[in-house]
């Protein structure tokens, strides 16, 4: 088990280190100095000799080995360079940034999750076949739909022809309410198929049989013995729907114009902002090796069944 | 890892438990003729055709305005109203296909040739070779998809082309395990044991045996990688990284038709609807080949 464990570990710290060297050579070894054709824009108006300064400030001269050595040095304190367009550090913009989009993401996490399992019992109780069958495709058309466009829509409808939400000068929730509507579709899509597809495999277990022939009802083997085992699975995606989740933030932060990790991202492209997205990238990268480690090494906890196979 | 390849495998799971209906009678065999599918097929053969010939569809001309015809709702003229210059929106959605289309292709593209080139390696040569190649489809997928794309649209600059290849960077991963999940499935099958047996070299019996019984979830992966791909240019035409305007791109239409959300709701809706279509579409259809597979 510790070998696992030990192993596992070390795996996840060779991913992210290799995450690092592949962002550091994507964003920063390969065309020229990026840095450099940034501020020598005319708009500028840099002298030569102001330039030669900020090429020192940035190592560009010392070779590609040393840079890269200077950079993972930096990121390992939690200095990731600055952002060439505000002029400020990186990691203090990431910090300013970061509360709403914690609090969007966990809204429409939360948004989400409800709103799978609603559509999971209602695929597996709902009266009708043809309303059941009705039910189980919407995961695939949540899939399908952009998210960008479904965040217009609501919008349109929400706000424009039935004057719900208000969009100008909302309250601090009335601004979340359509941001976290459109973030749990896409996040609610993936986990209601999981959910499903659970519910329908262990509804034909013994087990089931035996609890429905001593009487129990529908709802009451649905709530106590489907969906407990049928959730703990979910947790397996949960990588997924983190990626989902950053994927969503930028798009829906950029449609409502919130400021955010995910507006921070948007704008980062826009301008050529290479310090910015490296950050994100390797900091999500490290999240997101950091969600599957939990999950790989809590699972066998959290389900009995793995402890009793030596370890994992 | 997208949520297009958890649908993949919810399916494939669900295909091999499902009990199969056997229903002779004709009502039966009406109730069982998959009209989804053939829906499915219909919609991206006309998508198909808008690309090839759009001119068959439409007489306007979709980057040439008609002065006085401005932000005109739908009606017979216009079947899908007209845009904020007086362009016909129906004759950009149909010139768009193309843009759209191709776009995904290129990227469904570089991510098959580089995915299942990858797979291919590290299944058949295994050791030392696999677990470096694995190692990086890790890393790959250790960064989510959209920022993947971002990272590389910020090297190479916005473009069609360029949008094309960011999103197909983010499909080789995907390729890659499956292709070489499959390898190593062949690999231990008994045919592919006497083909080497019988004297095959390495490249012989990679070529006639093990290619061709690994191709068929392939190519059921590629047809949700498609729609995937659509998807994912619509969203990069969206922010504004892919096609310039006033090419039509169909993120682009939404992202021109966002400002004109109060008076215009057709310059949204319209494109928006199209692109569920096409997406829908390409999964059913994958969704189809990834069961007959079985």
């Amino acid at each position: 088990m510790t070998r696992y464990v030990a192993g596992r570990i070390g795996q996840a710290v060779l991913v992210l280190w290799a995450a690092f060297t592949l962002s550091f050579i994507i964003l920063q070894a390969m065309p020229g100095d990026a840095v450099l054709i940034k501020f020598l824009n005319p708009e500028f108006g840099l002298s030569a000799d102001q330039i030669r300064e900020i090429r020192q400030a940035y190592a560009i001269d010392s070779g590609v080995l040393v840079q890269y050595a200077h950079t993972f040095a930096n990121f390992l304190q939690g200095d990731f360079g600055y952002s060439m367009q505000a002029g400020v550090p990186v990691s203090v913009q990431l910090a300013t940034n970061l509360p709403p989009t914690l609090r969007l993401a966990a809204l429409g996490f939360g948004a989400a999750v409800v709103l799978a399992v609603f559509i999971a019992f209602l695929s597996s109780i709902a009266p009708f076949a043809w309303l059941r069958n009705l039910v189980q495709s919407l995961p695939s058309l949540f899939i399908s739909v952009p998210v960008f466009w479904l965040a217009i829509m609501l919008i349109q409808i929400f706000s424009f022809r039935l004057k719900l939400v208000s969009v100008i000068n909302p309250g601090p929730w009335e601004s979340l309410i359509l941001p976290v509507a459109t973030l749990s579709v896409p996040i609610a899509a993936p986990l209601a198929q999981i959910l499903i597809r659970n519910i329908d495999e262990i509804r034909t277990r013994p087990f089931v049989g035996v609890a429905r022939a001593k009487g129990a009802g529908e709802l009451h083997l649905l709530w106590r013995h489907v969906a407990r085992n049928a959730l703990l699975p979910t947790l397996t995606i949960a990588g997924v729907l983190f990626g989902e989740l950053l994927a969503g933030a930028v798009v829906t932060e950029t449609v409502f114009g919130l400021n955010g990790i995910g507006g921070l991202t948007e704008k980062a492209v826009s301008n050529q902002d290479l310090s910015v997205l490296q950050a994100v990238v390797v900091i999500s990268a490290a999240a997101f090796v950091t969600i599957n480690l939990a999950v790989d090494l809590a699972y066998p906890f959290l389900d009995p069944r793995l402890r009793t196979r030596n370890g994992a | 890892m997208t949520s297009v390849d958890i649908l993949i495998a919810v399916d494939h799971a669900a295909g091999r438990s499902a009990p199969k209906g056997d229903r002779r009678n004709l009502s039966g065999r009406i109730l069982t003729f998959p009209f989804g599918l053939a829906l499915a097929w219909l919609v991206l053969a006309t998508v198909l055709l808008w690309a090839v010939a759009p001119q068959l569809f439409t007489a306007y001309d979709p980057l040439e305005g008609m002065p006085g015809g401005q932000l005109k709702a739908p009606s017979a003229a216009h079947i899908l109203g007209t845009d904020s210059l007086g362009r016909d929106l129906f004759a950009r959605i149909v010139h768009g296909a193309v843009h759209s289309l191709s776009g995904a292709v290129a990227a469904v593209g570089v991510g098959l040739v580089v995915g299942t080139a990858l797979g291919l390696l590290a299944g058949s040569v295994r050791g030392r070779v696999d677990a470096v190649l694995m190692r990086f489809v890790d890393v790959l997928l250790s960064i989510p998809t959209l920022l993947l794309s971002l990272s590389i649209i910020i090297i190479l600059g916005f473009g069609t082309l360029n949008a094309a290849i960011a999103v197909g960077a983010t499909a080789i991963a995907g390729f890659a395990r499956l292709m070489r999940s499959e390898v190593v499935r062949v690999r231990n099958a008994e045919f592919v044991e006497a083909a080497f047996g019988s004297g095959g070299t390495f490249g012989k019996v990679l070529w006639r045996h093990i290619l061709p019984n690994s191709l068929t979830s392939v190519v059921a992966y590629t047809a949700v990688q498609f729609g995937w791909a659509i998807l994912q240019i619509s969203t990069l035409g969206f922010l504004g990284y892919g096609a310039p305007p006033p090419t039509p791109e169909w993120g682009l239409l939404i992202a021109e038709g966002r400002n004109y959300l109060a008076t215009a709701w057709w310059l949204t809706a319209a494109p928006g609807l199209i692109v569920v279509a096409v997406v829908l579409s390409a999964n059913r259809i994958s969704q189809s080949i990834g069961r007959a597979a079985r």
